[in-house]
């Protein structure tokens, strides 16, 4: 018998209205065999959480262009923390300076992925991520 | 404090970790689904089904709301298709609930059909058992987007409401079999697109139709089905699912079912065909399972081989693996 398909949240957080690059993601994880619960645009920090509590998802990821992310990724880490969900992994893509890394990690974030990141890079990363997961 | 029994008590993350072990077929949820057994039996199960991008979750948006605004909680299934050529799947009914958030009342579930046919996932009545315990009043199950054959779904639930495109098809394919036969409730969606008017004509004149459902109280019991007039007639709606038009209607002739179902006694009926279901469906795909796990996985591969060199054709073949199985567990009992 196979492993269970992964559970996988990709959301757009915040108001930017590019949405092909999370849409990109969202396929290659279904390609990669993964279930993707996709939720679209202008999510709000608490909105993610939820969906993240009802889904029982294994991995949040956040697709974020509006330069938002400093303000919005915490929030959203302590709404996850606030649902008892703070276990969960959260990675980004999108436009994040180099500079501003080294914050969102500090804040909880385990990855962040830039524009040309390889869509197989990111389905490892996940698969990675969710087995150090277990792991702990 | 079992999972079980924090469901009981509205612990939502037990129940999300629950409806998680019962999709997987975890070997601890057969005795979960056991503790809860006893609390359901009392939610108003209502299918939601139709053809791909014809406005089912859009239309669940707004029946959820107009439930919540009468007092009632909603659990939500909505499914979507497996990819075919692995495990992978996108869930995107959430995309058209955004409404619903932030609300204790609902719940809403994202599920993969893996693999199944017919418009649910395996595992989607055990869910809906579980949300039943979890004392939700309503479970609505939408389907993937399902054809004319896309029949499974009216074997889950009390209230089947099937979805029409306007401008879908001629005359000849309202009176064909399948799905609209399944109808409880029949809704013509995006209403104020052209075409919408000739759909309305031909469901009208092919399907049988309550003529304008007189407003019911909610509480009361209904006046309009006496013992001479058992029948439910199929009310024909329409709606316009994008910005909630008619889904007014809909919330009355949902609840004009429920009453008829009760007064008329169907309502056993439903839930015996449910629990029929459900059971056929667990037989079948156990039963498939351990069969498969007792073979071999050689022992498979080389008589497929056996069929390709035209060795032993597969209707024999099939007959020969199940005699062969039959025989083995037989003599084990000797």
């Amino acid at each position: 018998m196979g492993k269970h398909p992964i559970r996988v949240l990709i959301a757009k957080l915040g108001l930017d209205g590019h949405d092909r690059g999370a849409k990109i993601i969202a396929r290659s994880l279904r390609d990669a065999g993964m279930e993707v619960v996709y939720t679209g645009l202008r999510q709000t920090p608490a909105m993610i959480a939820e969906a993240a509590l009802h889904e029982d998802v294994n991995v949040v990821g956040i697709s974020i262009l509006s330069g938002a992310h400093n303000t919005l990724l915490p929030t959203l880490m302590d709404k996850l923390r606030e649902q008892n969900l703070a276990h969960i992994p959260v990675i980004v893509g999108g436009i994040v300076p180099d500079c501003d890394v080294n914050t969102l990690m500090d804040a909880g974030v385990s990855a962040v992925f830039g524009p040309g990141t390889l869509t197989s890079d990111i389905v490892t990363s996940i698969a990675n991520v969710i087995e150090s997961d277990l792991q702990d | 404090m079992s999972l079980a029994k924090k469901i009981i008590s509205g612990d939502r993350r037990a129940l999300a970790r629950v409806l998680t072990l019962v999709e997987n077929g975890d070997a601890h949820s057969k005795d979960i689904l056991a503790e809860l057994h006893p609390y359901g039996g009392k939610a108003h199960f209502v299918g939601v089904t139709g053809a791909p991008g014809v406005g089912k979750s859009s239309l669940v948006n707004f029946l959820a709301q107009s439930l919540r605004v009468l007092g009632d909680t909603v659990g939500v299934l909505a499914v979507d298709p497996s990819s075919p050529f692995g495990s992978g799947a996108i869930l995107g009914d959430r995309v058209r609930m955004a409404d619903l958030t932030g609300d204790d009342g609902i719940y809403i579930r994202s599920m993969a059909s893996r693999g199944a046919v017919g418009g649910l996932a395996y595992a989607t009545g055990a869910a809906a058992d579980v949300l039943d315990a979890a004392g939700f009043n309503y479970v609505i199950i939408e389907t993937v987007g399902v054809g004319q054959s896309g029949v499974e779904i009216s074997n889950h639930v009390h209230t089947t409401i099937v979805l029409v495109a306007s401008g879908a098809g001629d005359d000849v394919q309202a009176i064909k079999s399948g799905i609209l036969e399944t109808a409880d409730i029949l809704v013509v969606n995006k209403a104020d697109l052209p075409g919408a008017e000739h759909v309305l004509a031909d469901m009208r004149s092919n399907v049988v139709m309550n003529p304008s459902p007189a407003p019911s109280d909610h509480h009361a019991k209904s006046k309009q089905f006496d013992g001479s007039d058992l029948a439910w007639r199929v009310p024909l709606l329409s709606t316009v699912a994008r910005s909630g038009d008619g889904v007014d209607l809909l919330i009355k002739s949902l609840l004009q079912h429920w009453e008829y179902l009760e007064n008329s006694a169907e309502i056993d009926n439903r839930r015996r065909t449910r629990i029929r279901a459900i059971l056929e469906s667990l037989l079948r795909n156990r039963l498939y399972t351990r069969f498969m796990e007792d073979i071999s996985r050689k022992q498979f591969d080389a008589l497929l081989e056996s069929i390709v060199l035209r060795d032993i054709d597969p209707y024999s073949a099939a007959a020969r693996l199940i005699e062969e199985k039959y025989q083995a567990s037989c003599l084990d009992k000797a």
